[in-house]
């Protein structure tokens, strides 16, 4: 019976649309995942002595202190990108498989996924240091138990968080709320937590409590899926009360207006493209890691422009990169429809257009690291508008991935963003604002560096009608292609 | 108003559609019937240039629909669930292909209170997005969509699939209203001979990719239908 499952697992990996792209994106994902890994394996194996010789404090309990955001962390990424194993189950229900074999396969399932698998590379390498720095072996041990233990914890709450997306969200503020007091020195909410983590290493027999806590979260959830194991229960697909509004203000921009009103019903209706949108907030602060002087590395002046394509950018860059897929699930209707393309796509560019702008005042924060930040941020501002607005449409003509918008779950590496073409299209997207900047600055002064930025935006919104031009051509010539691509698994 | 003019489409040296000529005058309803594979979603995408002929054209109101656009404000239709944005509400999906077609929310509502009988309740006001809508349903509001901003050419690809009993029998008064109407050029495909035979004037049979026979629905045109299909499942 077992193997019967495991068996289908395998084609189903093996043989899942993603998997059968070419073979540069294998390579390139392969090339991704070590990254991961070696990042992981060498953050596990240095940080005990990089955090002894930084802090002077016992590695373990700095380890301990902070365990309590690793593991938000973990949680907040895995509901974001992790998947979970309902899918897939249906065709099986109607078979001679008992429903325990199926929650349990499906359950065990996850244990392996790459997102459980991850933090292996990074405690063991630590755990082994720690025992050959001659830590007592059976204390380490069952700190070891307990971190895992509570990692695979992370992996059986995710499958009930899954359904409330409100609890979910308030946990993240409370989190935040939490971080950010103690950020200020005003409440270390760690002083509670730490002491926790650190009494089970100096009393090992407690591991017995993350472990248990572990048993009776699988037993969970166990329970939940066998329970709701019907296809009007828990296999159905969630429908929400249609909601319908008025947006009729946004008659006042023509003909534009249609596809405007729907691209906000686009944008509020469906999981992937909210996610979306919600990431483009935390671009909003990319920008700490460069302002604050955190990172060494971003210490060069021109690094600056760049932070600022980011922040500004968010929008432009989680959603303007996928314009048309977003509308891949009735491309035909849009292409058969009395449609212009001009059209079309001007109002995706005014959307990007709103984003950017707003993104642009939200990040007024900055001020407080001086007006020459802000200043950055606003020529980068610009340069989105001018040039990156059209570059990621015209770019998006190339991407050829439907996009499925009632899942926000990819697991990691959406394939499409290892295009070639796409690829090119970054140099002028960063690149060449870098490299202005870097120019200006380096001859005349960051003032010269900034004008020359800010002119390259400026010229690239005057020959907005040409480039348009442009990019309809590609849309026209991609069309078919572009068709043929979204039928399938779609 | 509709003519094919050498028209095929091969895939890896596979011809799944050769069309020689065909015309469809305005006006007419005109039935495609054909088995699985035999060409007609083919045939119908490519009257939308939603696919590239390998070779010919097609004339749409004597604009060739891959040059220009021309042909669209007075084409509609409906091959798939494709055609559909699932999530919009029935109502909000029937007022943005009216923005489309040029009609305000009133002459949509005024052509939708037509067809309340044909909707049995289950469409309108109901509070569900277009995606959480059954098949059948779906099916309803792909069909009457078409019918939004006066079309002069209607395309339906197996309206009568996914129907139940109910509304094929309202869908076919539909298209008995739309033949009698002397400006709209209506093309049908489907799978079943009774109902093409009721609402099609002039019925062609599909069959790999080539039209083989081409009738003016008399009454013996459904037996000679019959004879035909159970010849082709002989022959296999």
């Amino acid at each position: 019976m077992l193997k019967t499952f495991i068996s289908l697992q395998w084609k189903s990996f093996f043989r899942a649309a993603s998997f059968q792209t070419n073979l540069a994106i294998k390579i390139l994902m392969g090339f991704l995942a070590l990254y991961f890994i070696v990042i992981f394996t060498a953050l596990g194996t240095f940080s005990f002595h990089i955090i002894k010789d930084q802090l002077n404090e016992d590695p373990l309990r700095v380890v301990n202190k902070i365990l309590i955001f690793y593991l938000i962390a973990d949680l907040v990424i895995r509901y974001l990108l992790q998947r979970m194993p309902v899918v897939n189950i249906k065709p099986l229900l109607a078979l001679p498989f008992s429903k325990n074999k199926i929650v349990h396969f499906s359950l065990w399932k996850t244990v392996i996924s790459f997102f459980n698998v991850i933090h292996a590379f990074f405690f063991l390498p630590f755990f082994i240091v720690l025992l050959v720095e001659g830590y007592p072996p059976i204390q380490a041990t069952a700190w070891f138990v307990m971190v895992t233990a509570l990692i695979y914890s992370n992996n059986f709450i995710n499958i009930f968080l899954n359904d409330v997306d409100k609890v979910f969200y308030a946990a993240l503020t409370i989190v935040a709320v939490f971080a950010g007091l103690m950020y200020y020195g005003v409440f270390d909410i760690t002083k509670f937590i730490a002491p926790v983590f650190d009494w089970v290493y100096d009393h090992p027999l407690w591991v017995v409590i993350p472990v248990g806590v572990l048993a009776g979260l699988y037993y969970t959830a166990f329970r939940y899926f066998k329970n709701r194991l019907y296809l009007d229960d828990g296999l159905q697909r969630k429908t929400q009360e249609a909601t319908s509004e008025d947006l009729s203000w946004l008659n006042r921009f023509g003909s534009l207006a249609v596809f405007l009103k729907n691209d906000i019903k686009l944008i509020k209706r469906n999981k992937r493209s909210r996610t979306s949108v919600l990431m483009s907030v935390f671009f909003l602060f990319y920008g700490f890691l460069f302002f604050s002087g955190g990172l060494e590395v971003y210490e060069g002046p021109i690094w600056r422009i760049f932070a600022g394509i980011f922040v500004t950018g968010g929008f432009l860059f989680t959603f303007g990169q996928f314009v048309p897929s977003w509308d891949s699930s009735y491309y035909p209707l849009m292409m058969s429809q009395n449609i212009k393309y001009r059209d079309y796509l001007n109002s995706k560019w005014w959307l990007i257009v709103i984003g950017t702008i707003i993104s642009t005042i939200l990040a007024s924060f900055y001020l407080y690291y001086g007006w020459e930040v802000y200043l950055a941020i606003v020529v980068s501002a610009i340069y989105n508008l001018g040039v990156n607005s059209h570059m990621v449409l015209w770019g998006g003509a190339y991407i050829k991935t439907p996009i499925d918008l009632t899942s926000a779950k990819r697991a990691f590496g959406d394939k499409q963003a290892f295009n070639l073409k796409t690829m090119l299209f970054t140099i002028p997207k960063l690149v060449l604002p870098l490299a202005l900047y870097g120019a200006g600055h380096y001859t005349l002064g960051p003032n010269f560096g900034y004008f020359l930025v800010a002119l390259a935006g400026i010229i690239g919104f005057a020959f907005k009608d040409k480039v348009f031009n442009l990019i309809e051509k590609v849309y026209k010539n991609e069309k078919y292609k572009t068709l043929v691509a979204y039928k399938q698994n779609s | 108003m509709i003519s094919l003019h050498q028209l095929t489409k091969t895939y890896k040296s596979v011809t799944v559609l050769n069309v020689p000529s065909l015309e469809i005058p305005k006006g007419q309803s005109f039935g495609l019937v054909g088995n699985n594979g035999a060409g007609k979603t083919t045939m119908f995408s490519m009257l939308l240039d939603l696919v590239r002929p390998t070779t010919g054209y097609v004339l749409n109101n004597d604009i060739k629909v891959n040059e220009s656009e021309a042909w669209k404000p007075f084409t509609s239709a409906f091959l798939d669930e494709t055609f559909l944005i699932g999530y919009l509400t029935p109502e909000e999906y029937f007022y943005f292909i009216g923005e489309l077609r040029g009609q305000n929310k009133a002459d949509v509502d005024k052509l939708m209170s037509g067809f309340e009988d044909f909707f049995n309740g289950e469409i309108l006001g109901v509070k569900k997005y277009l995606r959480d809508l059954s098949k059948g349903n779906q099916k309803k509001v792909g069909i009457v969509a078409t019918l939004i901003g006066n079309p002069e050419v209607i395309i339906l690809d197996e309206p009568f699939a996914n129907l139940d009993p109910t509304t094929q029998i309202r869908l076919k008064k539909i298209l008995k209203e739309l033949k009698e109407t002397q400006d709209v050029t209506v093309l049908i495909s489907s799978h079943d001979l009774m109902h093409v035979t009721e609402v099609c004037e002039r019925i062609a049979v599909l069959e790999k990719g080539e039209v083989v026979r081409d009738l003016q629905t008399s009454p013996e045109t459904l037996k000679e239908l019959e004879q035909f299909f159970s010849g082709v499942l002989q022959e296999a």
